[in-house]
């Protein structure tokens, strides 16, 4: 085969002629023309090779069942493997390269893996397990070379470089595909009024009209275009339905650079649209499917449609001499019209010469061959001939080696409906033994199926069962008395799938991409993989970028002969989504790099920043981690932060605590419930440090909770855990707790938070919030007081607790958000003025480990109040969620690992968190414990550590623990301490 | 993707839901001490094929629990309701609750 352009004719645009490269060769195509009509009309005929053989591949098909001419598009980090030739549009400058091939498509090295052939069958993958080369030595080996030798495309390793986006839409109707069908439909609904949206994946409407390219078809479609346009319907190209999912909400890719030279730098380059369409009409056409004969897969072997579709919508010539093999009578329109065209055809057609288009065509003086069948092509690199056989009426098949000259051979044994989006739904298709097809079974969902995608095949017939359609869907109540409407051709295609003859070995691809051959399925039959999709995953059949559009039914045929039963019996394995491959980047839309998740700034996130803060990301928050001064390490930084907060005073940014409103005469029931400890007594003007076990008794959190008023409380949580407890507040009170009257909210983004650390705290807080007495006597541990600031003419309320999360004499101030920023700057004045500074989260740590207080790296949901040392705070006298079940034996087990200190032997060594603590001589396995957090603490002058090891600080006092850390390398000695490492007493905080 | 009708806020998709457990479960009272009913509660599930009622939280909504009737075979969502009696019953009453806006 060789092709060429004619002279004229088809829908391109002549005057806009376009240059790409491929393989580093221009070529030239038209505006309208595809990577495949453009290659074809250029006369390139290998263009690609198959997964396991090497053997050449041309292009073999019009539409996204392409099989052969797969390409790697772009250049660099915008490189796309595995993209259909014949779906990509062409644009000047576009970059194309063949694939699976070394040096190049035209003269592959890999093609001697043809000669091994015969070791690389069916399930060679699962047979380099067994047997003398079995064992992991030898698949190391194979699959070395094997993944070498048996790739696609190469995608880029760089980052997307693309941009991508997300749309959202409602409609009443969503028609998939703009076939005349599906025009049809779409108008018909509009103008009764319906929102509409009609998808089509091609870059334009039309279907199977536009092979034909004459003046009625086109007036059709144009009509149908405005007609629709102006009704308010919404027409969207290039857009592919993939999948249909719960709901009828169906997902759409919608591809709007790849086709354009220089695209808006504005544009994304694919957008994904969710769709949650009320009702769904499928007009998704339907596939023409192949011949099995022998060397079926050399290029110039094509679907019989695809010539005339090359030939009718983009001028191209697939050769110049031209069978057409079928088993049906819809190929006699295609072979007209390509003879009309100029080329020389021929027709064989495996039935004897009985129906109405076969006297018409013969009629016409086309040559046409009865009761014959290709056998095998002649040819290595391109057809150079047919060998035929005769067919008799029991579908036997005889050669007497007759050879016919051709340079391209179409191929057709009929149509097979695209019941993927139904099988989506679960839906599975059944046989139609009329149609020689697979249909859609009945389906309780909206959607109706329509056109060639239910196997109506005559265009007539196609706008009949749009106009049913309609009218369900108009008229849902109203069932009038249904014309039946013929499916199928008015003949009904002979069922010929593979051409056998006795005591031949014909190598007949089903899955040219994959090189499946019906050998290779009566190999996994007598091999016992016979069901369907046994059979699929054994042979790969299906398995390829084309997801079976190919081969599937001539493999499920073969399966069925060989399993002497019907096709309708051994069944069709299922279609799942995507429809065709979707980018990663288009799910992802928008939601890459620091878009990946939400970004959360608390309101004194510009006053860290202006105070050279290094940020850090703690969930989706962005924290100050410290605050370097004159090229500070972040070492020199945190520890001279928290020297500073136990010298004189400190203060750090606490606004990202879950804050919980929690309001009602049951209120102080509720927190009784929810938290181990007693919160019945606790008096108007107090707080109270509370612990929470979910149901199944292990710690959920922490905080501090504030009594307002007799009927109000304001709860804290820990960071990491805000949004869980409130979810779990909310559950409680609408389903185990409903008879309490209590209202929450959360209120985390309402209140700004900080606490101002250390000896001077008092000091600094008299100066900066003179409208409270911060005294011992006025401001007690635990107290909690409201009042207000007057701030650059401003009035803020605010909210105060004294409360210590350091060990120092501390306050945590609440101010509205708004005024976050504000209150912070002018409290980092008085501070500075005390000679403090702010303290970041490095240096919170510091001060927190060196008190044995736990944050979210010890209650990590494995705890028990006994691991955490929280034993003696629960209530002996109420019951709280998870006050049965974290008695149960195994979690009263006082071997159980229990939070300790942990010092190293030597005050000079350092250790690392997530450290193994063993006993000394057995270093192994998963030890003892473990190190949850660890620091350089300045009171104490070395490094320190949290963590938890088996019988806690009471088993392991005077004896010498391992600090194990094998992955970084060093183990060190070290002893378990109290947790409580620096003043024990709290004689510091109450002060 | 499925979507749920939200008694308060109307047919909402999926993601704006969490999931929180077997709806069907009830939980001992507080002050029963019996280890087995409260391991029964907590860690017990059927597994029906079919019908099944699931608890959901409306979180990037309302941030009502809804009890939703599911078919694990079909996705096919029945009845949705709060788990809160008193929610629900004042759901019902939407002829007085129009009269007053």
């Amino acid at each position: 085969m060789t092709g060429s352009r004619f002279a004229s004719g088809g829908l391109i645009d002549r005057k806009k002629p376009i240059t790409f490269q491929y393989d580093g060769m221009p070529v030239q195509g038209f505006a309208g023309d595809t990577i495949a009509s453009a290659l074809m009309a250029s006369g390139h005929q290998i263009v690609g090779r198959s997964f396991k053989y090497h053997r050449p591949r041309g292009i073999n098909s019009a539409g996204p069942e392409e099989s052969g001419a797969l390409f790697t598009v772009g250049d660099n980090a915008n490189r796309t493997p595995n993209v259909k030739g014949t779906i990509a549009e062409i644009h000047d400058g576009l970059i194309v390269r063949s694939q699976n091939a070394f040096p190049n498509v035209r003269y592959d090295l890999g093609a001697v893996n043809s000669l091994i052939a015969p070791f690389l069958t069916a399930g060679f993958y699962y047979k380099t397990f067994v047997g003398p080369f079995s064992g992991t030595r030898f698949w190391m080996i194979f699959e070395y070379f094997i993944r070498k030798a048996a790739g696609l495309g190469v995608a880029s390793r760089d980052a997307d470089p693309a941009t991508y986006d997300i749309a959202h839409h409602h409609c009443d109707i969503l028609v998939v595909g703009a076939g005349p069908s599906g025009l049809w439909t779409a108008v018909q609904l509009a103008e009764a009024g319906q929102s509409v949206m009609l998808v089509e994946q091609d870059f334009a409407c039309g279907g199977q009209l536009l092979s034909r390219n004459n003046a009625r078809d086109a007036a059709f479609i144009a009509e149908m275009q405005s007609r629709l346009t102006r009704a308010g319907g919404q027409i969207m190209i290039r857009t592919t339905a993939f999948g249909l999912y719960d709901g009828l909400v169906t997902g759409l890719v919608e591809r709007v650079t790849d086709h354009l030279s220089a695209p808006h730098e504005s544009l994304p380059r694919e957008i994904f649209h969710i769709v949650r369409p009320q009702q769904i009409v499928l007009a998704s056409g339907a596939l023409e499917r192949g011949l099995a004969f022998g060397n079926n897969d050399r290029p110039g072997v094509m679907l019989a449609h695809a010539i005339a579709r090359y030939a009718g919508r983009f001028g191209v010539s697939a050769g110049q001499s031209c069978i057409m093999a079928t088993s049906h009578d819809g190929t006699y329109d295609d072979a007209l019209q390509l003879a009309e065209a100029g080329m020389k055809i021929c027709v064989l057609d495996a039935r004897p010469c009985y129906t109405d288009a076969q006297e018409a065509a013969k009629r016409v003086g086309l040559d046409i061959m009865f009761e014959t069948v290709p056998v095998q092509v002649a040819g290595g690199r391109g057809v150079a001939g047919l060998e035929v056989g005769m067919c008799d009426s029991d579908g036997l098949v005889h050669s007497d080696n007759r050879m016919i000259g051709a340079d391209v051979i179409g191929m057709s044994g009929g149509y097979s409906p695209v019941v993927n989006l139904l099988s989506h739904r679960g839906v599975k298709p059944v046989w139609d033994a009329d149609i020689q097809a697979f249909r859609s079974g009945p389906t309780t969902e909206a959607i109706h199926v329509v056109g060639s995608a239910d196997g109506f095949y005559d265009n007539e017939a196609c706008l009949a069962s749009a106009d049913v359609a309609v009218s369900h869907i108009l008229r849902p109540r109203r069932r009038d008395a249904e014309t039946e409407i013929f499916r199928g051709w008015q003949t009904p295609a002979m069922p010929l799938f593979e051409i056998n003859i006795q005591g031949r070995s014909l190598k007949s691809f089903i899955d040219p991409q994959h090189d499946v051959t019906t050998a290779d399925i009566r190999q996994a039959h007598s091999e016992g993989f016979v069901s369907v999709e046994h059979m699929k995953r054994y042979t790969t059949l299906g398995m390829a970028t084309d997801q079976g559009r190919m081969g599937n039914i001539l493999g499920l045929a073969t399966m069925a002969e060989a399993r002497n039963m019907p096709i309708a019996e051994s069944g069709i394995t299922t279609f799942r989504p995507p429809f065709t491959p979707v980018s990663i980047g288009v799910l992802a839309g928008r939601s890459s790099g620091s878009d990946w998740w939400p970004t959360r700034r608390t309101p004194m996130h510009d006053a860290h920043l202006a105070t050279g803060a290094v940020m850090m990301d703690v969930g989706y928050w962005k924290r100050a981690w410290y605050y370097p001064q004159n090229g500070e390490t972040m070492d020199e930084a945190y520890i001279r932060e928290a020297a500073i907060v136990r010298q004189t005073v400190g203060m750090v940014d606490v606004s990202t605590l879950g804050k919980i409103a929690i309001q009602g005469p049951d209120a102080t029931e509720f927190l009784n419930q929810i938290y181990i400890n007693a919160f019945a007594k606790l008096p108007v003007g107090k707080a109270r440090y509370g612990i929470m076990l979910r149901d199944d008794g292990h710690v959920m959190d922490d905080g501090t909770t504030w009594r307002l008023s007799d009927d109000e409380y304001f709860m804290t949580t820990t960071t990491a855990q805000a949004g869980p407890v409130m979810l779990f507040l909310e559950e409680l009170l609408q389903t185990r707790m409903t008879n309490l009257e209590v209202h929450v909210s959360s209120v985390s983004d309402y209140w700004a938070g900080i606490a101002v650390a250390g000896p001077l705290a008092r000091q600094v807080l008299t100066g900066a919030l003179p409208a409270l007495d911060w005294s011992n006597n006025a401001f007690p541990f635990m107290g909690v007081q409201s009042a207000e600031l007057k701030l650059g003419g401003a009035v803020i309320p605010f909210r105060a607790a004294r409360i210590s999360f350091s060990g120092e004499r501390a306050w945590e101030i609440y101010v509205p958000a708004d005024f976050g920023n504000a209150v912070w700057v002018h409290l980092a004045e008085h501070v500075a003025l005390a000679g403090g500074s702010p303290y970041g989260m490095e240096s919170l740590g510091t001060l927190r480990i060196e008190k044995g207080h736990v944050t979210g790296a010890e209650l990590d949901g494995r705890v028990t109040l006994e691991d955490a040392g929280f034993a003696k705070m629960a209530s002996k006298t109420k019951p709280y969620i998870g006050s049965v079940l974290r008695k149960r034996s195994g979690l009263m087990d006082e071997s159980r690992p229990r939070l300790v200190g942990i010092f190293p032997k030597e005050k000079n060594k350092s250790f690392g968190t997530g450290a193994i603590l063993c006993e000394p001589g057995a270093v192994s396995g998963f030890g003892k414990g473990w190190v949850t957090a660890v620091t350089h603490s300045p009171a104490l002058g070395h490094w320190i550590g949290l963590g938890f090891v088996s019988g806690g600080y009471e088993a392991w006092k005077g004896k010498t623990v391992m600090i194990a850390d094998p992955v970084r390398g060093a183990t060190i000695e070290g002893e378990i301490v109290s947790p409580h490492m620096f003043d024990p007493d709290g004689g510091r905080q109450n002060g | 993707m499925l979507r749920l009708e939200c008694p308060v806020c109307g047919l909402r998709d999926h993601d704006e839901f969490t999931y929180l457990e077997d709806g069907s479960i009830t939980y001992p009272k507080l002050a029963n001490e019996n280890q087995d009913d409260w391991f029964n509660a907590v860690y017990l599930r059927e597994n029906p094929r079919g019908r099944h009622i699931e608890k959901w939280h409306h979180t990037f909504g309302c941030r009502t629990v809804l009890l939703v009737e599911r078919d694990t075979l079909t996705h096919v969502i029945g009845k949705i309701k709060p788990a809160h009696p008193k929610i629900a019953a004042a759901l019902k009453q939407p002829a007085t609750a129009k009269k007053r806006s």
